[in-house]
């Protein structure tokens, strides 16, 4: 496993994206088959799930440190990363060095598939007293490096700043065939078996193999400006909606619906799966999940229908959903991808006439910029976080290209709201407050509006976490009660009433626009003020 | 507040009233000891100040020549008011200091800032008994676990050499005062060594008070044919970022502190590495300087006081407290990261500048 802990620490240690190339490529020339492939499961952010318990992480560590649980916990707390504390609590046995655990002599040398194969696998059908003492003795042969690394494996998401696209770089010019082949071979669920690369490498293979798998998403930039368009005649536009992304797939009588994220969506949405049956045979279909009754429902709704697999017959009547094709991509099993983009769209409207199993989004063409501008300021109104600009005469590319997709957001709302709590980041800003709460003003008190993690700089967040520490009224665990004094103004993509919060308002992606040093606390919202503005709009 | 017989916390710092002084004040006393030269430490506008015959170069090319100085070398005992005070080598930087007092028989000791692991520069830790300890927990946890010096220095001289293999300078940033001579001492001789202005005058005190260092240079006064490429150039971590560091050309910077045991706090700072060189105690080493000193009475503080104090209290079995110190604690962020107040050396380094 020496190897691959040495090629995470390359890519750790370097930001730059040639230096995280090479190393890859460093590692696939040189691995096994089967190390390439479990390197690439979990380089591209896969992970083994549900493995371990962090009681059963936090257990074994205790067991071989001897420190006391709450000593554990505030480690964590300040280290922001369960394998990153635990590898440093590993190396504070008071007997053992840092030195003595780094005698190679001592390690008997797994590969990464190995370890996969013989430790990280089995774990998943061990109790926790079994899983404790395997952890325990792996941890005890293991550096603090490859103890950091291990356990980050069985943790989560490695989140060492590659992408899927640079991996598949990387070891597609070590394997000699496009990364773009690559990525459309890897959609979906895939096993890291020996044979993968083998496979990945075949020059034709049989369509069968990848019966089941979507095409790789084509993503959209963010418009800069207007003028990046050019002639805007060459261009249509269509609502951005706030949903799930998703890819209808039907081959051989079956139905699949792929996330953006690859996975598989059909039993978080059973009802669109048996609508979709109704589709002919080698057809994809690229749109967005929605949930849909008299207009389009919060996020909030949808998330409720994403996190539950199989729902029950009340949570399909009270959160009905709705797909909105808005691409074409196969079609009688030809792909398509490589036709202009209003060719494609115009087959998936004949289709959709003979076939309203699912939705269309509506395009319009451009004729001026005018136009442009008008359908934005609509589109608060229609629910939509702005427009998507789609080039007439564009392919359906493999991921983010410049220049045929852009989406274009409407500028967001913003409150004044006061820091009420904070707690500490993880990872990045480890030990430091960075997570908080914000309020805003009901009568005399402060309810709670949002948490938001981003928008200040650097700078600010060690100011602001100076005075967490300095103002703190209460804690309860890693919470912090703040004196409520500073003022921030909080950036919302979408703000919508709900009934299940204790605001009465659900808000998307709020973020830190500026800290507002010239307010003080009672400058900022009343909660009346964010409703009345609320209701304006929907009128 | 914390008092007892010996030591009474004050809001000018750690006062020994029965000898009329404090320990690091931090508001204006007549009778100051002090510790080491740090400027959390050695504050201005003291009475007098008494310290280590090494600090007090140091001292003075902090605060100015005109301050009023008296020396203790290490061991001496020296009678003030009812206490008798010494001092004892701490290993933290050049001159620093533990601070035994006895009072009637009870003694005390005030470790200041300290490190047990020797390095080639500051007077190595001596273990003193005492019946109350006060320490510094900077470091207090058990993630915090240092290497042995030859290691340390070997990683850094590696990363030298690689960088003049890639034609980049290599840019160390750290503390001007102590670490960076333990640096320029620790790998010097591997090659040219360049120092920000900062660096210099300190290196200046500390030759001074009879430190031995390897050539080092000011970056205007690089002997011909060395390339900057080939050098090492250290700097104070307030330099990065300003127009002085456009001299050195293509650079891959690194910084040299205990903080960089922590992925989140390297990654913050968008640095090339971190070397996790500390001139405080790590946690195993303080849990044996507690055990070692023989202390019934231990009071902690800077940094990750509470956490230090329950922890003897509840797994050590001895009394504890935490003191409520001015300080938040020192954190990468503030003391270490340059947010030093305007010192001699600094202000030397600015008039470099323009």
């Amino acid at each position: 496993m020496r190897a691959f802990v040495n090629l995470y620490l390359a890519l750790d240690a370097t930001t730059k994206t040639s230096e995280k190339h090479a190393a890859m490529k460093d590692y696939f020339r040189t691995c096994s088959d089967e190390d390439a492939a479990w390197a690439l499961y979990f380089l591209s952010g896969r992970r083994v799930k549900g493995l371990v318990k962090r009681s059963a992480l936090k257990g074994a560590t205790l067991s071989l440190t001897g420190l006391p649980e709450w000593l554990y916990d505030e480690c964590r707390e300040i280290v922001g990363d369960t394998a990153e504390t635990i590898s440093h609590l590993n190396a504070s046995q008071e007997n053992r060095t840092l030195e003595a655990q780094e005698n190679p002599a001592k390690n008997q040398q797994k590969t990464l598939s190995q370890v996969v194969q013989e430790i990280i696998i089995p774990l998943g059908q061990q109790d926790q007293v079994q899983q404790e003492e395997v952890l325990e003795a792996t941890w005890r042969s293991q550096t603090q490096q490859e103890v950091f690394v291990f356990t980050k494996l069985i943790t989560g998401a490695l989140r060492v700043g590659v992408s899927q696209e640079l991996v598949l770089r990387a070891l597609g010019e070590v394997l000699g065939v496009p990364p773009e082949v690559l990525a459309h071979r890897l959609m979906g669920n895939w096993t890291p078996e020996p044979s993968l690369l083998a496979t990945l490498k075949e020059e034709a293979v049989e369509s069968r193999k990848f019966w089941h798998q979507p095409y790789p998403f084509c993503l959209a930039h963010p418009l800069p400006d207007l003028s990046a368009l050019g002639d805007v005649t060459q261009w249509a536009a269509e609502w951005k909606w706030d949903g799930i992304r998703a890819q209808v797939v039907k081959r051989e009588g079956k139905v699949s619906i792929w996330s953006r994220g690859q996975e598989l969506l059909n039993e978080s949405f059973p009802d669109l799966a048996t609508e979709a049956l109704s589709l002919g045979d080698g057809c994809v279909i690229d749109g967005e999940i929605l949930a849909y009754r008299d207009g389009i429902l919060p996020f909030q709704d949808l998330q409720k229908r994403l996190g539950r697999k199989n729902p029950g017959k009340k949570l399909l009547a009270e959160i009905p959903i709705h797909f909105f094709a808005f691409d074409l991509l196969e079609w009688e099993g030809e792909d398509l991808r490589q036709r202009p983009f209003c060719r494609r769209r115009e087959m998936l409207e004949l289709h959709h006439q003979t076939n309203p199993a699912f939705g269309i989004s509506p395009l319009v063409h451009i004729k001026a910029t005018d136009e442009l501008l008008e359908m934005r300021d609509r589109a608060r109104d229609k629910q939509a976080e702005g427009l998507m600009i789609k080039r007439l005469d564009s392919p359906y590319e493999v991921g983010r290209k410049t220049g045929t997709w852009w989406k274009w957001k409407v500028q967001p709302f913003t409150v004044d709201c006061v820091l009420i709590f904070a707690q500490r980041g993880t990872g990045r800003r480890a030990n430091l407050y960075t997570d908080y709460t914000f309020g805003v003003w009901s009568g005399e008190k402060l309810v709670t509006l949002c948490k938001a993690y981003s928008g200040l700089t650097d700078e600010e967040i060690v100011k602001v976490d100076r005075f967490v520490r300095q103002n703190t009224l209460e804690k309860f665990g890693p919470v912090r009660t703040v004196k409520p004094e500073l003022v921030f103004e909080i950036a919302f993509e979408g703000i919508q009433f709900s009934s299940r919060h204790k605001s009465g308002i659900a808000v998307r992606f709020p973020r830190i626009q500026r800290w507002r040093t010239d307010k003080k606390p009672e400058d900022a919202e009343k909660l009346e003020q964010v409703k009345d503005l609320l209701r304006q709009r929907e009128v | 507040m914390k008092s007892g017989r010996v030591i009474t916390q004050r809001p000018e710092g750690l006062t020994c009233e029965a000898g009329g002084f404090t320990i690091d004040p931090w508001q204006r006393v007549e009778r100051a000891i002090i510790t080491h030269c740090h400027s959390d430490h050695a504050r201005w506008g003291m009475g007098s100040y008494l310290c280590s015959p090494t600090s007090a170069p140091l001292l003075r090319a902090r605060l100015g020549p005109e301050i009023s100085i008296q020396t203790l070398p290490y061991g001496e005992k020296l009678r003030i008011g009812e206490a008798t005070v010494s001092f004892h080598p701490a290993g933290h930087i050049p001159g620093s200091a533990q601070v035994r007092l006895d009072v009637g028989g009870e003694v005390w000791l005030v470790t200041g800032d300290y490190k047990t692991e020797p390095d080639a520069t500051s007077e190595p830790f001596e273990l003193v008994r005492c019946h109350g300890l006060v320490t510094e927990t900077t470091f207090g946890l058990p993630i915090y676990r240092w290497r042995k010096e030859d290691h340390l220095m070997s990683e850094i001289a590696a990363w030298w050499r690689e960088n003049r293999a890639a034609g980049k300078t290599s840019v160390l940033l750290a503390y001007s005062l102590g670490k960076a001579q333990r640096l320029i001492k620790g790998v010097g001789r591997e090659g040219p060594v360049v120092v920000h202005g900062a660096v210099a005058t300190m290196n200046r005190a500390c030759q001074h008070a009879g430190l031995r260092l390897p050539p080092w240079y000011l970056v205007s006064e690089l002997p011909e044919g060395v390339k900057i490429s080939d050098c090492l150039v250290i700097a104070p971590p307030s330099a990065a970022g300003t127009s002085w560091m456009n001299r050195m050309g293509k650079v891959s910077t690194a910084f040299a502190s205990g903080w960089m045991a922590l992925r989140g706090a390297r990654r913050r700072r968008g640095l090339d590495h971190g070397f996790v060189v500390s001139d405080h105690v790590d946690w195993p080493n303080l849990l044996q300087v507690v055990r070692e000193s023989g202390a019934e009475t231990v009071w902690t503080t800077h940094g990750y006081a509470e956490t230090v104090s329950k922890y003897v209290r509840e797994n050590m079995g001895l009394d504890s407290q935490a003191l409520v110190t001015h300080f938040v604690g020192e954190t990468l962020d503030e003391s270490e990261a340059g947010e030093e107040p305007e010192t001699l050396e600094t202000r030397g380094a600015r008039e470099e500048q323009q």
